[in-house]
């Protein structure tokens, strides 16, 4: 099994730089001096109380920043408002610009990388420490894995000192910075734990030309299962205006990704509805989202599932494959009925119900303006026939 | 004899809230030996005929239980975990979700150093149709059999339990190992579980992207498979970067993808069908 990069989870709760940063610096971890502007005005009143050159970098929750141009150096404070004027209210990869921070920019001498973040497999936290710094370390993992150093803490003991120095010694970390850069990792580990982290991370660590160290970058990814513990984080959660259907849905307790296609999803359990995703896509189709409304689904759950799936403009057709369990079919059944009465949908229903009383329920709808069908697989495929049917103006909610 | 779940088994019930109530009655109801249930405070009374202890401790004194299902809510539910692992139980399943997974980390350091199977979290449980059940699935998909079923999902287990009963082919065991980034009991030693038991005959296995749980479990197959088998892989469509509601089910750098998963199978020689309805025709073939 490769280790490494497979072992990156996905973020939760991403947190900003400044935000990263603010947490390093709160565990004794050196940054750069700096400040956030919402403004070109406030952009260059940091870099005057800054001085000399600053780096102007843009606050948002992509990747690759600097390839992007989100990332730029000003001499003085009259081009720290220029970079910040053209940045801020920009979209960098699909994500406006709403703030920037301005550092101080560093004379840097070298870079580290350093990480901390799952290992599935070995149900450990992963340790990682390479001299590769500042560039995509994924890249490093696949390409030349041999350069980063790894270590796997008890989670129950934390980072010991000689693992630590063991990490150090092994990516070849020289000595005049062996000592710093085994107290930023065991302080990096000890936000990783005490802020339940998925992901914590510095790249790069500079190394700076009179020898100290100073973060660079960092990435903070929050797992969300522990945001009840976490409430300074919690508050640091944004949500940008595509989201917020995923956050509706979360709030009521249901879970919803938005996706690409036009084919709505409502189902139960996260296996089954990507097993349903799976089959509208053999069918020829391709989702919308997916939604998983969870065991036990009441009326109510039923509604607003159809509610968040009916309000994206781009769904031309329904598909609802409820498999009952513990769920009853016709209680599903009579869920969809009461938002029949109610809604109106604009766009045709495609239902599938099988499992505990799903012949009662299957009973219960039939007359009714929707298509019922026995199995995933036909319904998948009547669910893209009717999509495909639908002209584009058709997919209006009637209120 | 059948696995982690058997004639022997003597289950308390951590969390006897509205769904370890229900649940610890269907359990009951399949023939499952609900000996007692664990609420703080609640000791020395009793829940639908269930006497009630405070401590997993006091339970297992006076019931000699063997094996706990936990339903207490994700905050608390690594206490629980904890606590039913310094009992030495033998199985413990740990239904909840949710759960942080820090806490997880740290119970799954525990459980290296106990002989105790957890099952879970964030999963439905084990069946062995006929036998009893430690767990949540409903008992109409299941029917007992020869077939070993190992799953990351729970509707999803139920809907190919549900078809693989339809076609005559009946269980052994069904492990839902569950949905989480960390878990007690990984794909491939469930597999392996299932791999030696006497009464399975063949083998189904159910996996989903995210982790690389399938491809471990495919080359264990490769080096010690005894029994025919065949996969199945959710999350074929999935687009890179998005959490498809299972906190492990997403692709990332790369890794975890359908594509990997599906090939890691068919180089250990194991048919992965392309929707669950294929599933039991892939099976006859195997086994003819």
């Amino acid at each position: 099994m490769p280790d490494g990069a497979d072992t990156i989870e996905a973020p939760p709760v991403k947190l900003h730089e400044f935000q990263a940063k603010q947490l390093l610096h709160d565990a004794g971890i050196p940054i750069p001096k700096g400040g956030v502007a919402y403004s070109p005005e406030e952009a260059a009143a940091v870099a005057t109380s800054l001085g000399g050159t600053v780096v102007v970098k843009a606050q948002v929750h992509v990747g690759g920043r600097g390839k992007a141009g989100g990332i730029k150096a000003a001499r003085n404070a009259h081009e720290a408002r220029e970079h910040a004027a053209s940045l801020l209210g920009r979209e960098l990869k699909g994500l406006r610009v709403e703030k920037v921070l301005v550092e101080q920019a560093a004379n840097i001498a070298r870079e580290l990388y350093l990480g901390v973040t799952l290992d599935r497999a070995r149900r450990r936290p992963v340790v990682m420490l390479s001299t590769v710094g500042g560039i995509d370390i994924e890249e490093v993992a696949v390409s030349s894995p041999e350069k980063i150093a790894r270590g796997w803490p008890d989670p129950l003991l934390g980072l010991q000192p000689f693992e630590a120095r063991g990490l150090a010694f092994g990516a070849g970390v020289p000595v005049e910075q062996r000592e710093a850069v085994v107290d930023v990792l065991r302080r990096l580990y000890g936000i990783f734990t005490a802020k339940d982290c998925t992901l914590a991370e510095i790249n790069p660590l500079f190394v700076v030309a009179d020898g100290t160290v100073l973060a660079g970058d960092a990435k903070i990814d929050v797992d969300d299962n522990a945001l009840y513990r976490q409430p300074v984080l919690a508050a640091m959660k944004e949500v940008s205006a595509i989201d917020l259907n995923e956050e509706k849905a979360r709030e009521i307790g249901f879970s919803y990704v938005r996706l690409d296609g036009n084919v709505g999803i409502i189902g139960n359990g996260a296996g089954l509805v990507m097993a349903t995703l799976d089959a509208v896509k053999l069918a020829g189709g391709d989702a919308a989202n997916f939604l998983d409304v969870g065991g036990g689904a009441k009326e109510e759950v039923v509604k607003a599932a159809l509610e968040i799936v009916l309000s994206d403009d781009r769904v031309r057709s329904v598909l609802i494959n409820i498999f009952g369990g513990i769920t009853r079919g016709d209680e599903v059944a009579k869920g969809i009925l009461d938002v029949l009465a109610e809604m109106k949908p604009a766009v045709p229903l495609v239902v599938r119900l099988s499992g505990t009383r799903a012949t009662e329920g299957r009973a219960l709808l039939e007359g009714k303006p929707l298509t019922s069908r026995a199995t995933m697989d036909e319904a998948a495929a009547e669910a893209v026939r009717l999509a495909k049917a639908a002209p584009a103006v058709a997919a209006r909610r009637s209120a | 004899m059948s696995v982690l779940v058997t004639e022997r088994s003597r289950v308390i019930v951590q969390g006897v809230g509205r769904e370890g109530r229900f649940h610890a009655a269907q359990m009951r109801k399949y023939g499952t030996k609900v000996v007692a249930g664990v609420k703080p405070g609640a000791g020395g009374t009793s829940i639908d005929d269930l006497p009630i202890y405070n401590t997993v401790h006091g339970a297992v004194e006076a019931t000699d239980a063997n094996a706990s299902i936990i339903f207490v809510p994700a905050a608390a539910a690594a206490d629980a975990i904890l606590e039913a692992l310094d009992q030495e139980l033998e199985l413990v399943v740990a239904i909840t979700e949710w759960i942080p997974v820090h806490d997880m980390l740290r119970v799954a350091s525990v459980l290296a150093r106990t002989s105790t199977t957890l099952v879970g979290p964030n999963c439905p449980g084990v069946i062995s149709p006929g036998k009893g059940k430690v767990g949540i699935l409903p008992i109409d998909s299941f029917s007992s059999g020869s077939v070993g079923f190992v799953s990351r999902s729970g509707t999803l287990t139920y809907e190919i339990a549900d078809l693989l009963s339809r076609e005559g082919f009946g269980q052994s065991t069904c492990i839902g190992i569950g949905g989480d980034p960390i878990i007690g009991l990984p794909m491939p030693k469930a597999v392996q579980l299932l791999n030696e038991d006497p009464d399975t005959r063949a083998l189904v296995i159910v996996g989903e992207i995210g982790g690389t749980d399938e491809e471990d479990t495919a080359a264990y197959l490769r080096a010690f498979g005894t029994k025919p088998a065949v996969a199945f892989i959710a999350g074929l469509s999935a687009p890179p970067g998005k959490r498809m509601g299972h906190a492990g089910a997403i692709v990332t750098g790369g890794q975890g993808t359908a594509a990997s998963k599906v090939e890691a199978f068919r180089t250990a020689g194991i048919p992965v069908a392309t929707r669950p309805s294929e599933i039991p025709q892939l099976l006859r073939e195997q086994l003819s």
